[in-house]
Parts: structure tokens; sequence; C-alpha cells
């Protein structure tokens, strides 16, 4: 108590009487928190807002381009919505495969690392996280590469007839998804290896003493205290995948593979149309909320502590 | 699936023959073989780090033996699933699932082999430990104590041939402690079921248990009741890690009656008997329990046919309440010891008065050795330590 005034005041203080105690200790987290909830108010409440009004703008009538004035227009969204849902359906479809694919390889990956690599964990672990070294865009073109006709993957693909003589890999929605899968994968791995190295091998040992085999142990013991790891990697994967257009840009570069992302950009960078980019990131934001709540609940918030 | 081994109810002693557990080069675990009668309290004592947990693992089937072999009564088990043994463990921190709350915890064992009722058992089984209004709690809401209540009853729930629990007192306090044992040794022989508790304290092992296995770097020193381990130690380390001895080195020499060996210790006669001789050789380590042996003014002697050593010295007199300890100097250099109940017959003996030591021959033991360095002793501290 004594150390929380010194703290605030700087200074070596004389213990207060009771009654003045009270307002410092009191404040104390406030202040704490002040720079967090200014940080948050100038760079997300104010954003947020700004981006609100623009998705209410109108364009001038015989205005220049890019010139728009606030006429506070929700029937933007409604334009948006029926312009856009299926770019937005294929938005999530993308990001909700990519973060299963992510899950099924991350788990099996981080549960090795946490429980049996010993002394191999950490270089393990850096192995996961040297991707970052590289530069985001430089991996994606090199999956461009990877699974290109002169890469190794077609050439297997075919031979093994799991693809008909003249497809191609690239430029679809297979490759959208490994790009998005693979980008994204150290975002999975590392809250799973985080929730996964924490269980105690007592626990296991436990399942199994308890007439479990390994494979009910897993599920009625391991996974359901992994669920924070598995709760924060899907969301760490899904939402940024979500609103993701590199990939599709670089390893989509088709109508048909247009991600929410690459409208935005387009709306926002090309045609100039900034009330329809803001309405569509509005909504994207809006939908990511309402799913990630959904889940959370669903998931269990209990486990999360 | 979890079929056979479970289903067939095999009945009798578990029983551990020549069991070897090696890590690399490290021997844990050396040639142990012991029989564990259907239905006993045994204790597996020993200092930490003898190899109790690793013998334990064992039997429960979560360490592999590198050799010898494991049997619950007719069935060979040494190398079947854990999870199709009918054994339970109580682990040495509990181990109790964090996820789930009480009432699953002690279910789980019943759920996986789809046993019927199982909420009656389960709250029988809670009954038993006195837990029935936690049941809804998680592990994490619970003191010390209760989460131990806790884990023996998960275990205790799926009335496994043998409950195997690694040292479940270790972390409560000794007032808990105390009371915990005797509520174990209820439950015991409530259920009926073969119990084998690890514990490196001695005092527990003979408060709760029928049989006693000592055991010292991965081997059994000696096994039996209480009473025989601490009347008739075999080996130095038991002598003093069971309680405390006095070990007084000494040279068998010719003579003597029946059943009794004369033994010269420092040029003073001792007599021993023959069935409490557990070396043959003419090297003798003549032990005598503190509390066996009578403080005598110098001058006087002990009744006839007692033995008696002469020349001693009070060096430290400690006042314990019921007793009175004493450290007596001998001519040859060792401090005995010696426990006299204050019984009100005059006060203690001050220190430096010239005593004579006198015990019943009956009260000797003899041990293999050449010297009276207690063997035991370190282990016992460091045990005490823990
Ligand atoms: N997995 C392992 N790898 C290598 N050595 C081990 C392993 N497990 C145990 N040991 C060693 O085997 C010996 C016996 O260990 P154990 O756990 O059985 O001791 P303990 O008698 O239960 O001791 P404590 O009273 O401290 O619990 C110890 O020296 C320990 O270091
Ligand atoms: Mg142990």
């Amino acid at each position: 108590m004594a150390f929380t005034t010194a703290a605030r005041t700087g200074g070596p203080v004389p213990a207060p009487a009771p009654p003045s105690s009270r307002l410092p200790r009191s404040r104390t987290p406030y202040l704490l928190l002040l720079p967090g909830l200014v940080w948050l108010g100038l760079f997300f409440a104010v954003p947020v807002a700004t981006l609100f009004s623009t998705s209410l703008q109108t364009r001038v009538p015989g205005g220049e381009i890019g010139e728009y004035t606030q006429t506070f227009r929700f029937a933007n969204y409604l334009d948006t919505i029926g312009e856009y849902h299926v770019q937005f359906v294929r938005s999530f479809l993308y990001a909700g495969l990519a973060t299963v694919l992510a899950l099924l390889i991350a788990y099996p990956l981080a549960y090795y690392i946490a429980q049996r690599a010993g002394r191999w964990r950490n270089i393990l672990l850096v192995l996961v996280v040297a991707p970052f070294y590289a530069s985001f865009i430089l991996r994606t073109i090199a999956w461009r590469q990877i699974l290109g006709e002169e890469g190794p993957i077609v050439p297997v693909l075919r031979f093994l007839h799991l693809i008909p003589a003249g497809a191609t890999v690239t430029a679809s929605a297979v490759a959208v998804v490994a790009g998005l899968t693979y980008n994204f994968l150290p975002f999975m791995t590392l809250p799973l290896y985080a929730s996964l190295e924490r269980i105690d091998p007592r626990f296991i040992e436990a399942g199994g003493d308890l007439y479990a085999n390994p494979f009910t142990t897993f599920r009625r013991v391991t996974l359901p205290l992994s669920m924070p790891g598995v709760v924060a990697g899907t969301l760490l994967t899904f939402i940024p995948a979500a609103g993701d257009y590199i990939n599709a840009t670089l390893l989509g570069r088709q109508p048909k593979t247009t991600m929410i992302g690459n409208v935005v950009e387009s709306r926002f960078l090309r045609v100039v149309d900034y009330p329809t980019a803001a309405t569509l990131s509005f909504l994207l934001m809006a939908a990511i909320l309402v799913l990630v709540f959904g889940y959370v609940r669903r998931a269990g918030t209990e486990e999360l502590v | 699936m979890a079929g056979a081994l479970l289903s067939d109810h095999p009945t009798g002693d578990l029983r551990l023959d020549r069991l070897v557990k090696r890590f690399g080069a490290f021997v844990a675990v050396d040639d142990v073989s012991l029989t564990v009668p259907k239905g006993s309290f045994f204790a597996l004592l020993g200092p930490s780090g003898c190899g109790k947990t690793t013998t334990l693992r064992m039997i429960a089937g979560l360490e592999e033996p590198t050799a010898g072999s494991i049997h619950l009564g007719t069935l060979d088990i040494t190398s079947a699933k854990p999870y199709r043994r009918p054994v339970n463990t109580v682990f040495q921190n509990y181990a109790l699932f964090p996820h789930l709350d009480v009432f699953e915890n002690v279910a789980f064992g019943l759920r996986r082999r789809r046993i019927s009722r199982v909420r009656e058992q389960v709250m029988a089984a809670l009954d038993l430990v006195e837990m029935t209004h936690l049941a809804r709690r998680r592990p994490a809401q619970l003191s010390g104590g209760q989460q131990q209540r806790i884990a023996l009853a998960r275990a205790l729930v799926n009335q496994p041939r043998v409950l195997l629990l690694d040292e479940p007192l270790g972390a409560l306090d000794l007032k808990l402690r105390r009371q915990m044992q005797l509520e174990l040794k209820r439950i015991q022989v409530e259920v009926g079921i073969t119990f084998v508790h690890v514990t490196h304290d001695q005092e527990e092992a003979m408060t709760m248990a029928d049989t006693v296995a000592v055991m010292n770097q991965g081997r059994i020193e000696q096994f039996g009741p209480p009473t025989e381990l601490y009347g008739a130690p075999r080996t130095t380390f038991v002598a003093n890690f069971l309680g405390q001895s006095n070990l007084v080195p000494g040279r068998r020499v010719s003579g003597g009656g029946s059943h009794l060996i004369p033994v010269d210790c420092n040029g003073q006669t001792v007599l021993l008997p023959d069935d409490r001789c557990m070396t043959s050789a003419d090297q003798v380590l003549v032990g005598v329990r503190p509390e066996k042996v009578h403080l005598l003014p110098a001058g006087m002697n002990p009744p006839t046919g007692h033995n008696r050593l002469v020349g001693g010295r009070v060096a430290d007199a400690s006042f314990t309440g019921v007793s009175t300890q004493y450290l007596v100097a001998m001519p040859w250099g060792q401090d005995l010891t010696v426990f006299a109940q204050n019984v009100g017959r005059g006060g203690p003996v001050p220190v430096g008065a010239a005593v004579t030591l006198g015990w019943e021959p009956e009260h000797t033991f003899g041990l293999e050795g050449e010297t009276g360095t207690p063997a035991g002793r370190d282990a016992r501290v460091t045990a005490r330590m823990r």
C-alpha cells in the first residue's frame, strides 16, 4: 500500500493516514490502464469511427473521382452485400479451410515438439518461426514456383493421376488455401505448443491408469486440456486469413478466387471507391466479431483461463 | 476391449520376481523379489531416490521392466498395458484432471469401462472419503487434503485388485498427515483391497502397514511385519533407517550357553541370541535399540544374565517430555544413545555422571559389518530433511 503511494508520486512519502490511503489505491489500476486506453482510442476507436462515417458517404453528383460527401446512406451496406456476398462467403470458406488444415498440421507438430522432442525442442521451435525471417510476399511468390508447372508438386500429382493431364494447381482455390495454410501455420503452432507444453505428463499417465487407451486419453484428457491453445490458434489463423488478399492476389489471380481483401484493395486503391471499401471493411470486421464471439462461447470460456 | 485382464478378476497375491529397471547404465531397481499378500497393507519404505516410484510405476504399467516379471495371482501382467491392468494409482501429486469436476474425475475410470450405475458408485466412493458435498467443485478449488481424498476415491471406485499409493501424504502437514494415515488404514480395512503404499517416512510405514519392505539403492534390504523389522533388523541400513540403533563392533569368542553367542566388545563380553545374529563371520556388529537400554550408576550391576557395558559417561541429556535422550560416551570413543522413560523415579542423570549400561540379551541383534558406522544414518537424515 505504501508502495503504491510512493510509486505514484515518485518519491518517499510518509505513510498516509488510513482515509487518504484509499484514494491512491483505487486510482492506480486506472493510471496503469491509461497508456493502453490512449493507444486504443487513437489507433482503434478514432479510425473505426472514421471508417464508419466514410462507409455512409456517397459520391458528389458531378464531382471528381474520389470526391465523396457525408449523406448517412445506410443503403450502402445493402448494395455492398448484394454485390459482394460471393466474395464474403468465399473469404470465410477459404479462411475456414485454411484454419482446419493448419490445425490438422500444427496439432501433431506442436504435440511432438511439446511432449516428445526433448532437447531438440528449442531448435524445432526456431524452425517453426524461421519462415518469418523471409518476407511474407517472397514466401508467397515462392509458393507460386512450388505449385507451378516446373515445380515438384504438379508432376507428382499428374503421375499419380490425382489431377487430369492438362490441369494446373496455380491460379486456383487449392493454391490460395494452400498459401493461406502455409503462411498462417506458425500462428497456429505456437499457441498450441504453449498449451500442450504445459500439460503435465502425469495427467496422460493417469488417463492410462484409469482404463483409457491412448486414443481415449487423447480425446478425454489431452485435447480438452489443450483447448485454450486450439481456440487461440484458430482465432489467430482465421481472423487474418479471412481478411488476407496477398495469397489470393499472388496464388489465385482469377475472379473465381477473389477474396474480400482483394475487393477492398481494388475498391480503395484502384477504383478510389472509398465508401464501398469502408463498407466492406466494416462488414468484415463485424462478421468476424460475431463469428469469434459465437465460437469462443461454444468452445467454453472457462477453458480459456 | 479392456477385456481379458479386467474381466476375469484375477485374485491372489501380487508377486514381483527378480524385477530390474535400468535407465541407461543406471540401475534404479535391482533384482527385486517381493510377495504382497492379497488384501494386505504393504509399505515400501526407503530414502529418496532408492527406486520406490520406479517399482510402483512398473506395477502400474507406466514403466517397462528391463528384466523380471510381475504376477497378480496366476496372471502375468509384466507387459500388459496400464489401461488393461486391474491396478490403480494414487499419484505422488494426485494428478487430478483439472478440466473435470470432482464427480467426473471419480467417474472417469467407470465411464471408460462402460460400467453402469456410475452415479451411485461415484457417490458411494465420495461418501467413503467424506467428500460428497464437494462433488461439483474443480480440483483447483480444493485443499491439499481434499485433493488427496478425491485421488483416493478416483482410484478406489474402480475396485482394483491392487491400489498403488505413491507418497500420497507427502504434501500434507503433520497433523493432517496423522489423521489421513488413520483414515487410509480404516478405508483399507473397509474395502479389503491390497494397498501398496510408498513412503520415506518410517513412522508412517510402521503405523499403517501389515508388511514393510525397506528399500535401499534399488534393492530390498528386508521385509516383514514392522515389529519384526524393528526388533530384528538384518542390515545396518534397516537398523538405522527404522528408528535408531546402537551398533557396537565386536568379535565372537568361544563359550556361551544354549543359543547365546558371547561377543567381545572392546574387552567386555555381551551375549547375543544366535537366532538374532545375521552373520556367521567372527566380526559382529552388536545392536540394541536405545529404549531397551537402562542407565545405571557406575558400580551398580544390572540383574544377572543381563548384558552390561561399563565405563560410560553421560555426554548429553535432552529432555523430550515423555522421555529423556542420553548420549553416553564409551571408553572406546563411541557415543551410544539411551532413551529413558520419565517415570518419576528421581531426577534425570546429570551430564558427566559415570554410568553402566544394561539390557536383556533377547533385545540384542547381531549384524554383519566391522565398524559402528551407521550406514543408514545419512540416508535417513536426507529423507527426513525432504
Ligand atoms: N526416467 C528416468 N530416467 C533416468 N533416471 C531415472 C528416471 N526415473 C527415475 N530415475 C532415477 O532412478 C532412481 C530412482 O528413482 P525413483 O523415482 O524411483 O525414486 P524414489 O524412491 O521414488 O524417490 P523419492 O522418494 O524421491 O520419490 C533415481 O536415482 C532417479 O534419478
Ligand atoms: Mg518417488
